[in-house]
């Protein structure tokens, strides 16, 4: 069997019932795909299959053979942003990060599509992750500006540390 | 894992193959969606010794054509959109848009009852459209009514297809609980069809079960409340997770006389 996942092609040896989970993060060591629940529930091993995003845990590499795979580690470095990311960090939408790989595949599907999708539609685009940290205002208001490109990716100041300068400016009443 | 090791895959790529693989259904595991079966499978509940894979296998088409509905097993719950009432509105309730893009009619018609989660809420809206399963098995192909399919307990049947006659009207009342989405813990589906008004009810037993009581007292005066009364005849609501027997008991009449009252 073969996936291609982010751009490189595999040759898949686990039996062919293992879950695409498993194979992607025990048989190919990418791990942005968290292993939550393993049942369905909670949304934390979304990737994309063929643009479509698709809970891994649910899915026997078999059905997958061929398929091109979409992660986390596709989207963008520490330098060097996605507009996905860069809007999970500019709205502080990760506390522990366990959910947020899974949030951020449905949300690149959701950017992929195009289109104005409402707060609701992209609330209900959603539904299947589960976060047990930020409470979803904070993640939906990231993917809200994501699929609306109001996000500063920062890629030109990179750098110039716009971080730094963030990270006081964020604190109200701290000494500049 | 051993309980992946050990199985023999088949993943059709046609309806044929997916018929042949099958054969009488004895120790083939259907994998459809995946959606229940795999996590079965990944936590050793299920050691299948061979599994049929039907992804690949076609059996996905919905089509409508000279007043008939007929949807493949494999068309997933999100495609149902194109589905009549109540099978569009009860299909839109389940699980979540990624779910429902994966999991299938098929899956859902055949589904082992739940313990404390909503499995199979397709069903109630199939035997209110008086659905007929065509089903693969020992002794070849047949078609039956969806009732006497779930009645037999689907187990060594492939479903191919299911068909209905367009509705006049569909309907269904449910009381949901909310979750990340709303799930369904119980709901009435109804629908004309012909003149004929079928009423069913899942959420309340393993399978979801027609209402022929009700379907008579409203056949009598066409009065909901009349049904509404009725609907205990036939149905023998259950305590677990998610309600009381007591619960439901009160809940199914209420339910039955809104899916009438807007079965217009
Ligand atoms: C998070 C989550 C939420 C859910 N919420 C709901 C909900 O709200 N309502 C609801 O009804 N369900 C719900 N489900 C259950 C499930 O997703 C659905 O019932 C779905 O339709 C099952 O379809 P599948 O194709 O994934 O089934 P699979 O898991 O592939 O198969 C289910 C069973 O049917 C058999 N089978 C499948 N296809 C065939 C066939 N063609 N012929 C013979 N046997 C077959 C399999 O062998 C297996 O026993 C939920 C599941 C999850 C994980
Ligand atoms: S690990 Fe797949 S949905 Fe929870
Ligand atoms: S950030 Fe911790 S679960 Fe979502």
């Amino acid at each position: 069997m073969r996936l291609t996942v982010n751009g490189t092609e595999h040759e898949v040896l686990s039996p062919p019932l293992t879950t695409l989970l498993e194979v992607l993060r025990e048989e190919l060591s990418i791990t942005s795909p968290k292993a939550g629940c393993q049942q369905g529930g909670c949304g934390a091993c979304t990737v994309l299959v063929d643009g479509e995003p698709r809970r891994s845990c649910l899915t026997p590499v078999a059905a997958v053979d061929g398929a091109r795979i979409a992660t986390v580690e596709g989207l963008g470095t520490p330098d060097d942003l996605s507009v996905v990311q860069a809007a999970f960090h500019e709205h502080y939408a990760a506390q522990c990060g366990f959910c947020t790989s899974g949030f951020m595949m449905a949300a690149q599907a959701l950017v992929d599509r195009g289109g104005e999708p409402s707060r609701e539609e992209i609330r209900q685009a959603l539904s299947g992750h589960l976060c047990r940290c930020t409470g979803y205002v904070k993640i939906i208001d990231a993917v809200t500006a994501a699929v609306n490109g109001e996000v500063d990716t920062g890629r030109s100041e990179a750098d110039a540390g716009p971080q730094g300068e963030d990270a006081v400016t964020l604190i109200p009443g701290s000494p500049a | 894992m051993a309980a992946v090791d050990a199985a023999e895959v088949v993943v059709a790529t046609s309806a044929q193959e997916a018929v042949e693989a099958f054969g009488s259904g004895a120790d083939v595991t259907v994998v459809a969606g995946g959606t229940i079966v795999v996590p079965e499978i990944t936590h050793g509940r299920l050691r299948p010794r061979r599994a049929l894979l039907l992804g690949g296998a076609g059996l996905a088409g919905l089509t409508r054509e000279a007043g008939r509905t007929t949807v493949g097993a494999m068309a997933t719950v999100a495609a149902l959109d194109q589905a009549p009432e109540p099978l569009r509105s009860t299909a839109r309730h389940v699980a979540d848009a990624e779910i429902r893009a994966q999991a299938t009619l098929g899956g859902n018609l055949c589904a082992p009852p739940g313990e404390q989660s909503p499995r199979g809420d397709l069903q109630a809206a199939l035997i209110a459209l008086g659905a007929q399963v065509r089903s693969a098995g020992a002794d070849g192909e047949r078609t039956e009514d969806v009732e006497e399919f779930l009645a037999a307990s689907p187990g060594g049947r492939l479903v191919l297809d299911v068909s209905f006659a367009d509705p006049q009207a569909g309907s269904t009342a449910a009381v949901r609980r909310p979750h990340a989405h709303a799930y369904t813990v119980l709901a009435v589906c109804a629908a004309r069809t012909g003149g004929q008004v079928r009423i069913a009810a899942s959420g309340a037993g393993p399978r979801a079960v027609r209402c022929r009581a009700a379907e008579a007292a409203f056949a009598d005066a066409g009065d909901a409340q009349a049904a509404a009364d009725r609907v205990l005849d036939d149905v023998t609501p259950h305590d677990d997770a998610l309600a009381s027997a007591w619960y439901r008991s009160r809940t199914l009449p209420v339910l039955v006389r809104r899916a009438l009252t807007d079965l217009t």
